[in-house]
């Protein structure tokens, strides 16, 4: 043991780590050769490598090392990135000032819990602030944990100033603070909601960077369902702009279901089948169909009737935009599973192999 | 201080692991697999955290006179993979905290001194190349021995090949050297010898190309791998709109609610 602490402590060009690496080329020369031809016994069935199976059906590629965190920031990141931009325009709009100081909270409580998650999935969560040493705008994470950085000190600031100005009174360098709070965390909000899908398309994952154009806008539109859901079960179901988003949300999401069940790809099968495709679907379905026939529903009849209707419609978006967000995150991982994608052809692929072929000419 | 590249050449190795030997000894990896995987003689079944040169040993359907086997036996070919070194690297692109660096060899290296563990270049890697380990946190892959080199040494695993299967050297002589050793194998009749090195990709090549017998893909060798950065256009224009959208979705949700100032639902 002290001796391979010795060894370790040594430095790279020290000979007898050299030597140690001569003798393990010696003993190969010696001994390494394989001298049974296979270890199939003739006749007997044994996964073979080939062209149709990749290396005995190995996977390809790796998982995504993300746990439950992940998938709930992507939930708390987009409600509240969305709440944010909800409570900015509406406080232009000279929307009722509770309204306001609601989805502000929102966002406030998700810039505390986003973080938190984010740090938790870490593999050395102390070196979180590893992260600050640099931008790089061509990595979404690093744009992303800036995004989040900057949400965070700014809509906690928001809807802080906002509730002293409400307990003691208007002050000026409260008020100051509070518009320019709001200000920053529309700007930040907006990316906020939904640039998770862009973390997620940009990547070798074949189901996540097929639906690279999609995710963003899959995303932001999951995020304002959950948002407008929260602030109703807030109490403000009376809110007509509430339902407007809130519908137009879930039409989309209803839209998004429909392109991917339309679409018919190997890529895209981690969507519709399987386990993976199960939890995608219940997810869609809470998220887009349930909570538009819910909230047209709502449009008709008494107060009383509207308002339970769209306490269930709301509801159904959160739970359904919580579901969305786990569901891609555990089809990415089937996604990574299947050997064949990455093994697949494609048209470049082709042309490829054919330039490898003129390049070598053949002589026999 | 050149630009450096390893040759792994198929049809020169033994199988005899040595490679994954050498590279264990020398960087201090602990074992990670003793047990048959069930197939051929693989134990580790690829590259990962902890297994940074790994032997493939490909056995394929019968055919009489390849790779000099008898008729009856299937045929069996063996490959080193390790980390490609990619010329566009996906897991130096994605990571946040600038931990994966290029090195002036050309080589890609983590920096584990800096690395946080945020798995974000797993997702990045089209060969399935770092991993996370699950122990210690951080992510790992093949360093190209940037240590070695930094002394003027070769890579571990291709010191103690004993069959030069792993050769490394300068790029364009080692790419030269690929492409005269696969005519020579033409000239013998091996007409299904190829390198592998996906230059016409967005990774515009490696610093670790192969040479193979048959289909690359019977090697886990993609076809088309992509580094994941040329989807970006893409995801941003469409984050761009979803911004758009849900500020003008907003703006007009609010604008259009006459009782937008009294709309208390308690």
């Amino acid at each position: 043991m002290s001796d391979l602490l010795r060894l370790r402590d040594m430095e790279a060009d020290d000979p007898r780590r050299e030597q140690r690496l001569d003798e393990i080329r010696r003993e190969a020369e010696r001994r390494g050769k394989l001298q049974v031809v296979s270890t199939r016994p003739a006749g007997a069935p044994f996964p073979q490598a080939s062209t149709d199976t990749g290396y005995y059906g190995i996977p390809l590629l790796k998982q995504p090392p993300w746990t439950w965190e992940i998938p709930l920031y992507f939930f708390a990141g987009g409600a509240a990135g969305a709440a944010a931009v909800i409570g900015a325009i509406a406080d232009y709009t000279g929307a009722d000032r509770e309204l306001v100081q609601h989805a502000r909270w929102i966002a406030a409580a998700g810039s505390v819990i986003s973080p938190a998650l984010l740090i938790a999935d870490l593999g050395r969560p102390e070196r979180f602030l590893a992260m600050l040493r640099v931008f790089k705008p061509q990595s979404p994470m690093s744009v992303g944990v800036w995004t989040l950085l900057g949400f965070s000190s700014v809509a906690a600031a928001a809807a802080f100033a906002g509730f002293l100005t409400d307990r003691y009174g208007p002050s000026l360098p409260v008020k100051v603070l509070e518009n320019a709070g709001q200000a920053a965390s529309l700007l930040f909000g907006l990316p906020f909601s939904n640039y998770t899908g862009v973390l997620i398309g940009a990547t070798a994952i074949p189901v996540w960077n097929h639906n690279a154009g999609d995710l963003p806008l899959h995303f932001a539109a999951s995020g304002l369902g959950a948002a407008v859901g929260i602030l109703e079960l807030m109490g403000h179901r009376k809110s007509r702009a509430l339902q407007a988003l809130g519908l137009g949300a879930a039409i989309f999401e209803t839209w998004e279901g429909l392109r991917i069940e339309g679409r018919s790809h190997n890529h895209l099968d981690p969507l519709k089948h399987g386990p993976s495709g199960l939890i995608t679907r219940t997810g869609g379905v809470l998220s887009g169909p349930l909570p538009v026939l819910l909230r047209v529903a709502s449009l008709f009849g008494g107060e009383r009737r509207s308002s339970n209707l769209r306490r269930w419609a709301s509801w159904s978006s959160i739970v359904g935009s919580l579901i969305t967000r786990f569901a891609w995150v555990h089809a990415g991982h089937v996604s990574a599973r299947d050997w064949r994608l990455p093994l697949k052809d494609h048209p470049s692929a082709h042309q490829q192999s054919q330039e490898n072929v003129r390049a070598v000419p053949n002589r026999s | 201080m050149s630009v450096t590249a390893f040759l792994t050449d198929s049809t020169l190795c033994i199988g005899c692991k040595a490679c994954e030997v050498a590279c264990k000894e020398w960087n201090g990896i602990s074992q990670d697999g003793l047990d048959w995987s069930g197939f051929s003689y693989d134990n580790t079944e690829a590259v990962g955290a902890s297994t940074w040169r790994h032997v493939k040993f490909v056995e394929e359907a019968p055919l009489p006179g390849f790779g000099g086997n008898a008729a009856e036996h299937n045929s069996w070919s063996f490959s080193s993979d390790v980390c490609k070194h990619c010329e566009q690297a996906g897991c130096l692109e994605a990571c946040p905290t600038g931990s994966i660096v290029r090195t002036e060899f050309g080589g890609v290296f983590i920096q584990p001194d800096v690395c946080n563990g945020c798995g974000y270049c797993v997702t990045a890697c089209p060969f399935g190349v770092v991993e996370r380990n699950q122990k210690d946190g951080r992510a790992f892959k093949c360093t190209f021995c940037y240590d070695r080199q930094k002394v003027g040494l070769q890579p571990a695993c291709a010191k103690a090949c004993p069959t030069e299967s792993i050769k490394f050297g300068e790029i364009e002589d080692l790419r030269r050297e690929a492409q005269s050793r696969v005519d020579e194998l033409h000239r013998r009749g091996m007409n299904d010898a190829t390198i592998y090195e996906p230059l016409n990709t967005s990774v515009e090549g490696t610093h670790a190309f192969f040479i193979v017998r048959g289909d690359p893909r019977a090697y886990n060798l993609p076809p088309a791998p992509e580094v994941p950065t040329t989807y970006l256009k893409k995801s941003w224009r469409s984050s761009a709109i979803a911004a758009g959208l849900l500020l003008g979705g907003t703006l007009v949700a609010f604008l259009s609610d006459g009782n937008r100032s009294d709309g208390r639902g308690r």
